[in-house]
Formats: C-alpha cells, structure tokens, sequence
C-alpha cells in the first residue's frame, strides 16, 4: 500500500468510523463505498486497499463491485457534476441537443472533468423528473426545461 | 396545538420544487408574519400532487382552491385577497374553456383519476406521522396484527386480485403463499424500491410522497409471511426517498409501531434502508437481493426462486413500492371494494408517470381498464403544441410502443401484452410525429446495452449486435435483410436470455418494427428519415427566395461550410455539413429547412465509400 500523507490521515479516520459503524449491517460493503465515495470523492486504488484490509474482504472483489456500478467513480470530480438526465422522457424532449450544448458551453466531453475542475459532465438514467424533460441535475438542484444557450449559462454561473 | 383557519398545501415533490415551490413557501413564511397571521395559517409541505405541468401547485382548504404557476411575488396577493378578503385570486386559478375551476376537485386532470396508493400524495406531510395516522394510518396494521392469522391475510389479498405493479404482474398473494409455505428460521421481506426505467416516477412519488403507507404494507406483508426483518432497496438517485424512509422508519419505532410485539401481538419487525448505486439490472429480482448482499448486481437463474432460496439463501418475498402502497387500502376498505375496480384479469388502480409530448404531464392514478385514449386525451389533456399524436411507449426499455389504431384498448396486463407492449412499471411516454421510431428503438436498445450486467451473452452479444444494425440503419447505411436480422435476433435473445432484462430487451425493436415498417424501410431504401430526427438523414437547405444574405450562418458555421455573397444569397456545402442546427438557430428570417433525406452529394459519397470497401 503507498503511505498515508497526514492530510489524508483524517480522511482514512472517517473511513475506519464508517467501517466500525456498519459492522452492526449484515453485507454492507456497498453502504461503505457510498460513503467512502463522499468522503474522497472518488474511490482510487488505495482506499480500495484500506477497504478491503479493514473489512477483510478481498480487494479484487471490492474492485469488481466498483466497477459494475455506475455510482461508483475511480477518477476525481469536479466540484459540481453536472447530470444529465438521459431517460426517455428527456431524451424525447432533446436531451441530446441538451448535452451537445452543454458540451460546446464547458469545452469537455460528458464524462470529463474541466480543466478548472469545477465542473465534471455526466450522463445519467431517468432522474424522475420527467415532467420537466430535459432536465440536468447539479448536486441537489434539478433544472428544467432548459432549451436554449443563454439560460444554461446563466445556471452554471451560480456556481463558483 | 392552535386551531388553524386555513390549510395551505404546498406541492414539494421533485417537479414543484424545480420550479421553485421553496421559494413560494418562504415567501407565505414571510407574508404571514409581515401581516400577523402566522398562527392562523398551517403551511403544510406536501408529496406530489400529480400536475407538474402548473407547478409549483398549492392548495387552499378549505375551499380546496387550487393556485397553479405560483410565483413568489404572488404570493402577497394570495394573503391579502384571499386569506384577509377571502376572495381567491381568479388570475392564478385554472380556466376550462373560460370557465373557472373554483376547486381542486373540478381540475380536468383529476377527474377520471381514482387515488389508492397515492390517496395520501400531495395530501398530508409526508414527514409527519401523526398526519399519516389521521388519515387512517396503521389502522389496517392494528386490525391485521390483533384480528387476522397470516392464512387470512393472504386470502383477503387473494380475493382482491391484486397483481406485483413493477412490471410482471405476478398475483401478489401467490408469491407470499409460498413463503407463508416454506418453514425456515427466517424469513426477509423487500421493497423493490429501484425504479430504474427512464420515464417512470411512481415508485419515487410514492416513497416520498407517503412513505409510512409504503411502511405498513410491508408489515402486513411481512406478518403474512412470517418475516421479521425487511429491507427497502432504493435506488441512489433518490435521495429525497431514501431519506424521508429512513425518517418514517425512525418515527415508526418511536411510537411501537415497529419493534417487538407490535400492538401487543406475537408479531416483531424491524425495517432497514438499502441503497442501490445506479444498475437497472438490480430491478431484477435476483440481481437486488445480489445488491444488498454486496455482489455485483448479476442475475441468478431461476429456478430456485427467491420465495425458496433468496436473500442469504432464506425465503424471501420481493414486492414493488406501489404493491405495499395499496395493501393498507385493501383492508380499510374490504377485497372486494378493490376487485370491484379495472378488469376480468386486472384489478385495482395504477399508477402512471405521463411524460412526454401531452399538455399535463404528471403522476396519475387511474383504474385499470381504462384506455389508452382517456389516459392521454382526457387525463392527460392531450397533445401538447397542436402535434398528432403518432404512439406512446409503455413499459420502459422493456416494454413496446403502441399507434394510434390501439387508442381505445383497455389498459390491462394482458392485453397490453398481446399487443407487444407491457404494464411495466407504468412509464407512459407519449410521442407525437416529429418523433423518430427507429431512433426511439436505437435509444432503448443503447439503453440496455450499457444496463445489460455481461453475465449471459445472448443479452450482452445479440443486444449490441442489434445496436449496431439500428445505428447503421439511422446513419443511411441500412442493407435489405436488416429487419429479418434484428428479429430474428430479437425473438432469440427473448428467448434464451437468463433474466427479465435480457428477455424483453429486444421489446421496443419488434413492436415498432411491427407497427412502423415502413419508416424502417424509408430509412434503408430511400436514405430518408421523414421526421427529420436522424441527423444523417435529412440535410440543411437555404431557401434563396427567403435569404436575405446577412452572413450570419456563414459566420456560424463551426466548420465553415457556408459560403455566398449578399447578392447571390448563401449556399451550404452539403459533403461538409455536420448538422449542428447553428445555422438554422441562427437565421433571422427562418430561411434555413431540415429537408428529409440524405442529400445526393453525400449519398453519392457513401456509395463511392462502399464500392472501395467491396473491392477491397
């Protein structure tokens, strides 16, 4: 395993509480991922490692179950992700001009971060906001009906 | 507790509150305190009430006046002319061919509606228990748990026909008879809460909505079977559910609800959240109980079915949120109030998320029955922007679309199934004629070829095989034979594919092949997509007689394939064009048309393209 820096430390300390926290759970590897997510904000190969060392489950195993999820992330995010909702619904409603949009206004392709790092584009599947198609969703935000340039960028301007 | 003169029911589902129903309500915080009259009015926030097209959506009772579009600067209207004057502001209100409708009750949406699993949506504050209880609430949990023995339970829910509502439709009470069967030392019950067919929200709604129906259901559920423990397994999209769950549960087992000797019977329980972290697959039965044992979300076969060996190999019953939603309902109100609803085969009501090109899109609950012409036209208002309808696509990525000619069939599990469409969950996504069938049927077999989990390869192999036919076909690049091929290939993989997944993925491709040949065919003869969808196959033409040569899509284009002059007007170079739209975007006097059909500069390209190809 590579070396823990201090600043991680803190980090890896939050993980063991979540570990200690679930043993009462019967399986509950997922639960840990989810929050071991949030508090990296990914999930790169070590703290894989550290998962599989402290709830003695093997690590191949654990990179198997990352893989098959589409929650699950190796690679850094952005600040924001931006999800693009790509259900029927939305996707009837122009969804896909609503992605080459918001391609063209960041500069990245979905599933790319921007090189500020702010923002991270992603596809996802029906958000169940389909009434308001097409919709994106930033963190807990869900945006509607956007159909032209202006009132995308005005969205993203919120965000600093 | 004060007595409140006025109810004010502020719709905070997920649509209502994109369009700023929080803001609404802080506003009426604020104009309520400004004017003294805090106390005399009770903000109650609310599931979702149905019409997300007028949202944010309140309701005032008691006169149940129904506000729609409400914007926080009309909120000090609301106050001081109808809370203070109590004359309702007539501006916010819905008109029906100028007539006013003065309650929420006379609302055209609700009126062929019949609310069972979402009676309490849009209605009570889902965070509050004693809301819940006050409408009847654990009521039927009391009377099942101190009257019934399990046998009983299951014979009411045998005698009111009720049917899973996530898809199948296999009869509730057989599924929990056999696990009332087996002996085990333990038993589990789940709540498939993982909704993951785009252009549904049913389940959603519901679990966020009134969460402690979901709640009670399980229990009389889990009672009926002998469980003790149950899980919901709600996807990570939800996060609203998931928390507003885990909340009801909190407050369950504060009050004795949940917890040992439940109303002082022999009957112990104990309820846990689950979250999926975003696989379709594990809407399959056997791939969630996969899930919430940590695995990757892969199918098993069955048999053995869960009911036998499920969940750490005991029996286990898995039922769909809107199931456990009707249950309480069922033994309020008696089996055969219930039966006395739908059809020979289909009882009850269902839910249906109605999305799509129609006036009001929402969340619906109508008996089953009804057709698909009320649904859309009555219910839903009809086709939004003056289009035709052209068909409507039910049952998510596994299920069919359906044409006009299918209007008035009644709908049921059966009949929808006999016309290649399914229940399903209960997405309705309606589509008018500027939508592209093949393109429909390519988006939802891409779908299930990014879902499908890998394990069997006729899922994982014939779908992408299928993808890749119908992506040749929208490019201009479809081969007589192609149809033959896909359904051959699709009635195969139906066939031999291990799960649900697989075997009603190849669904949406044969019922539009069925329905619409022609404009596959269109497609592979004519190189023509006549609505103009399939960017390969229609093309871009500016009309001289309308251009006013200001340049402006020249100066537009991103790869500079426009070129012209102000007296000899412009002209797009048809072999470079990408088909971004900029130019049509773009031009002020709208002289720039999508034309069906793959110019004959290009089609001659490709052609000289697949000549070479054939030579070599």
């Amino acid at each position: 395993m590579t070396p823990i820096s201090p600043q991680d430390n803190a980090l890896y300390e939050r993980l063991k509480e979540v570990i200690e926290e679930t043993k009462s759970m019967r399986n509950p590897l997922i639960e840990v991922l989810r929050q071991a997510q949030d508090i990296f904000g990914y999930l790169p190969i070590e703290v894989q490692e550290f998962i599989a060392q402290e709830m003695n489950i093997p690590a191949n195993k654990i990179y198997g179950v990352i893989t098959f999820y589409n929650f699950f992330t190796m690679k850094p995010r952005g600040k924001y992700t931006i999800n693009l909702c790509m259900g029927t619904a939305c996707y009837v409603k122009g969804a896909p001009r609503l992605a080459q949009m918001m391609e063209e206004e960041l500069g990245v392709k979905i599933g790319e971060t921007t090189p500020d790092g702010k923002f991270t584009l992603s596809a996802v599947r029906c958000v169940g906001a389909c009434s308001l198609a097409p919709v994106f969703v930033i963190g807990e935000d869900t945006y509607g009906r956007v159909d032209t340039r202006d009132k995308m960028s005005a969205i993203l301007k919120r965000y600093e | 507790m004060s007595l409140k003169r006025i109810d004010l029911l502020i719709c905070c589902g997920s649509g209502c509150i994109s369009a700023g129903s929080l803001k609404v309500k802080e506003r009426f915080q604020e104009v309520l305190a400004d004017k003294g009259i805090s106390s005399e009015v009770n903000i109650i926030e609310t599931g979702c009430m149905g019409p997300c097209d007028y949202g944010p959506v309140l309701v005032i009772y008691p006169e149940g006046v129904f506000y729609k579009s409400v914007k926080p600067e009309d909120v000090e209207e609301i106050v001081t002319e109808h809370f203070l004057k109590g004359r309702p502001v007539q501006r916010l209100m819905l008109r029906e061919e100028e007539r006013l409708v003065s309650s929420q009750k006379e609302v055209p949406f609700y009126r062929k509606q019949v609310k069972v699993a979402l009676a309490n949506c849009g209605f009570i504050n889902p965070e509050s228990m004693e809301e819940y209880i006050a409408t009847g609430g654990y009521e039927a949990l009391g009377t099942v748990l101190t009257t019934m023995n399990p046998q009983q339970v299951i014979d009411v829910v045998k005698a009111s026909g009720l049917r899973g509502r996530g898809g199948g439709g296999f009869p509730t009470h057989i599924k929990w008879q056999l696990v009332h069967d087996v002996e085990s030392d333990e038993k589990y019950i789940i709540c498939n809460g993982d909704e993951g067919d785009p252009g549904a929200f049913m389940d959603r709604s519901v679990l966020e909505g009134d969460p402690h129906r979901v709640i009670e259901g399980m229990m009389i559920g889990a009672y009926a079977i002998g469980a003790t423990k149950g899980f919901f397994y709600i996807r990570a999209e939800y996060p609203l559910a998931i928390k507003r769950i885990r909340n009801a549960i909190k407050q369950a087992k504060e009050a004795g609800l949940m917890g040992e000797n439940i109303f002082g019977s022999n009957f112990s329980f104990e309820a846990e959240v689950r979250t999926g972290a975003g696989a379709f697959v594990c809407g399959e039965e056997t791939a969630l109980i996969q899930s919430i044992q940590g695995e990757r979300g892969n199918p098993t076969p069955k048999p053995p079915y869960p009911a036998v060996k499920g969940l750490w190999n005991k029996p286990t019953v898995v039922n769909n949120v809107e199931t456990f939603a009707n249950i309480p309902t069922i033994f309020l109100r008696g089996a055969e109030w219930f039966a006395s609803m739908g059809t020979e085969t289909s009882k009850g009501t269902k839910v249906f998320a109605l999305t799509g090109d129609v006036n009001n899109t929402g969340l619906v609950e109508v008996p089953m029955g009804i057709t698909l012409r009320e649904l859309i036209f009555d219910v839903g208002g009809g086709m939004a922007n003056g289009h035709e309808f052209k068909a409507v696509q039910l049952g998510g990525p596994s299920g069919g679309c359906l044409t006009r000619e299918h209007l008035d069939v009644p709908v049921d599990y059966e009949t929808l199934k006999e016309r290649g469409a399914m229940m399903g969950s209960g997405g309705v996504i309606v589509m008018n004629d500027q939508k592209c069938m093949v393109n429909v049927a390519k988006f939802f077999i891409g779908f299930c070829v990014d879902e499908s989990c890998g394990k069997c390869s006729p899922c994982r192999i014939g779908l992408k095989h299928m993808y890749n036919i119908l992506d040749r076909i929208t490019r201009g690049e479809g081969k007589e034979g192609d149809l033959e091929e896909l359904q051959h290939l699709g009635e195969t993989i139906s066939r031999l594919s291990l799960c649900g997944l697989g075997q009603t993925a190849p669904n949406p491709v044969l019922s539009t092949i069925r329905y619409f040949r022609e404009e596959y065919e269109s497609h592979i003869r004519d190189h023509s997509c006549q609505t103009k969808v399939c960017t390969d196959l229609f093309h871009f033409m500016i009309d001289k007689n309308r251009c006013i040569g200001c340049s402006l899509c020249a100066r537009k284009c991103p790869v500079s394939c426009i070129s012209g002059s102000r007296d000899e007007k412009y002209t797009i170079s048809q072999t470079e064009c990408i088909k971004c739209g900029n130019c049509q975007d773009v031009c002020p006097v709208k002289a720039i048309d999508r034309i069906p059909g793959m110019h004959p500069d290009v089609l001659k390209q490709l052609q000289e393209k697949q000549n070479i190809s054939i030579e070599e």
